[in-house]
Formats: structure tokens, C-alpha cells, sequence
């Protein structure tokens, strides 16, 4: 089951790079992603039955839009420090605890600070996320976590647990 | 001018603009980490916004499409590039900059170098 579900996604892919469906594109398509998917599919995600769940999709969406607001602020904000003539950093790194429990949805995770406001994941380790931010506003860890990693959390939680 | 060509248009400058950012922010900014921020972030955004002008300016065919699927494959190499070069160099020995208010990574990173010695003395 989890190498289908590799090699859907796989062909999918393929269908969308080359945008041809006439019989040699697709007999191509489907023996490179077969080989591909014989190879590596035990390295898909764990838990590969939720590819099939509609409302994971959903969700997806969602949180689509808002990590797109969340990436144009980001720009505006980090447009803005290197802009202003004094720059207004106070960089560190910080810590924060980590809610979600699975390797996919915690590198979904880590990408998405990366490109939010100021924010650069240096590392996970165990069940700690270290962050490098441009702007520590505050020290105590609750707030920050909050402000960090709370915008996603709940939504990658509705995705892939 | 057609209406689409306009957006076009407005999409590449905006993302020209954002490039632009990006490496005066390169210059400007004190240390490694602070710089690949403005490295990710506005080079990234700049960049999908010209494939987004792309997209526009082709229209819904194989050229645009490839321009659309491109945006998430720049989206995950960026970020995971830009955490594998933080973590290079915090090991490599680099300091954060002056300014630095925060960090608590250190004691951490000590117990990994540590780890990886003993890997290598065995």
C-alpha cells in the first residue's frame, strides 16, 4: 500500500511537469515512477493511508492561505530591518517545545518557521525545536513559543495526525 | 497591453524589488545567521513572485504549469538549505554577532560535538 501511495503521488507529479497525455508520455511516466516507487517507497511518510483522507486536503488549503499571509508579512518585516537606517535586531536563539509527534508534519513545521517573520529553525533535537530569531521580543518561553510555532501547530496537527 | 501582461508586469517588479532587499540585507546585516534571513526569506518570496509573473504572462500551459510546480520545489531546497547552512556553521565555530541576546543552542551543540568526537575516536 505505501509503495501505491508513492507511486500516485509520483505519477501525479509527472503528469503535471510534462502536461501531455498521449500514450508514449504516459507509458514513460508510469515505468519511471514504478522504478522509482520499487526503490524508494520504504522511505514514504509513515502512516501513508492519510494520502487517502479527504478532509487532511482540506485543511491543507487552509493552511495554505495562511502561510502565504504568513510569508508575505515576513518579506515586509525583514524588507523593513534591512531598510531602516539604525536596524532594529536583537538576534538569538531559542528554544521551544515541540506539540506534534510525526517526522513529516514536524519538517512541515520547521520549514514553515523558516519563512515566517525573523524566524530560522537551527535544529530539532529530541523534543525541542532551537530557533534563530532576528528579534527575541520577549524572554519568557510561553509567549514566544505561542508566537512562534502556535500559528501552525494546530493546523499541521489537523493534517497529518 | 492586455490586462494579464499588466500583472505580469506588476509581479515581476514586485519580485525584482524583493531580490533587491534580499541582497542589500546581505550587506547590511552583521552576522552569518542574520544574513541568510534576508537571504531565505526575500530571495525566496522575489523569486516565486517572478514565477508567479510567469505563470501570468504564459498562461495555464505547460510553461506556466512548470512555472507553478517550480514555486514548491524553490519553497522546501531554500529552507532546508538555509537550516543545514545555520547548523554548518554554528558547528563550524562561527560566534553570533554582536547585539546577540539570546542563545541557548550552545549547551546543546557542545553535547553533539562531543558525540561526534567519540564517534571518531572509535
Amino acid at each position: 500500500m505505501r509503495y501505491i501511495a508513492h507511486f500516485i503521488v509520483l505519477f501525479g507529479f509527472w503528469l503535471l511537469l510534462t502536461l501531455d497525455l498521449s500514450a508514449n508520455n504516459l507509458i514513460v511516466g508510469a515505468v519511471s515512477a514504478l522504478l522509482v516507487s520499487a526503490y524508494f517507497g520504504r522511505f514514504f511518510m509513515r502512516g501513508y493511508r492519510k494520502v487517502f483522507h479527504p478532509h487532511r486536503y482540506f485543511w491543507f488549503i487552509v493552511y495554505l492561505f495562511i502561510f502565504i499571509w504568513e510569508c508575505v508579512k515576513a518579506n515586509f518585516d525583514v524588507a523593513y530591518r534591512v531598510l531602516h537606517p539604525a536596524m532594529p535586531i536583537k538576534p538569538g536563539i531559542v528554544k521551544v517545545r515541540l506539540e506534534l509527534k510525526t517526522n513529516i508534519a514536524r519538517t512541515l513545521l520547521a520549514n514553515s518557521i523558516t519563512m515566517t517573520p525573523g524566524t530560522i529553525t537551527v535544529d530539532i533535537i529530541d523534543d525541542f525545536i532551537y530557533i534563530h530569531w532576528i528579534y527575541v521580543s520577549s524572554t519568557d518561553p510561553e509567549v514566544y513559543g505561542k508566537k512562534v510555532s502556535g500559528r501552525f501547530e494546530k493546523y499541521l496537527k489537523l493534517i497529518f495526525e | 497591453m492586455s490586462s494579464t501582461a499588466i500583472i505580469s508586469l506588476v509581479f515581476l517588479i514586485i519580485g525584482l524589488l524583493f531580490n533587491l532587499f534580499g541582497c542589500i540585507g546581505l550587506i547590511r546585516l552583521p552576522d552569518v545567521y542574520n544574513r541568510l534571513q534576508s537571504a531565505t526569506k526575500c530571495v525566496t518570496l522575489g523569486t516565486c513572485s517572478i514565477l508567479l509573473s510567469l505563470i501570468f504572462y504564459f498562461g495555464f500551459n505547460d510553461t506556466g504549469v512548470k512555472a507553478l510546480i517550480a514555486i514548491p520545489l524553490l519553497f522546501f531546497s531554500a529552507t532546508v538549505a538555509a537550516h543545514a547552512l545555520v547548523r554548518g556553521s554554528y558547528f563550524f565555530g562561527i560566534k553570533m554577532g554582536e547585539g546577540s541576546v539570546k542563545d541557548d543552542y550552545k549547551e546543546q551543540a557542545d553535547i553533539e560535538e562531543q558525540k561526534h568526537q567519540d564517534h571518531e575516536v572509535s
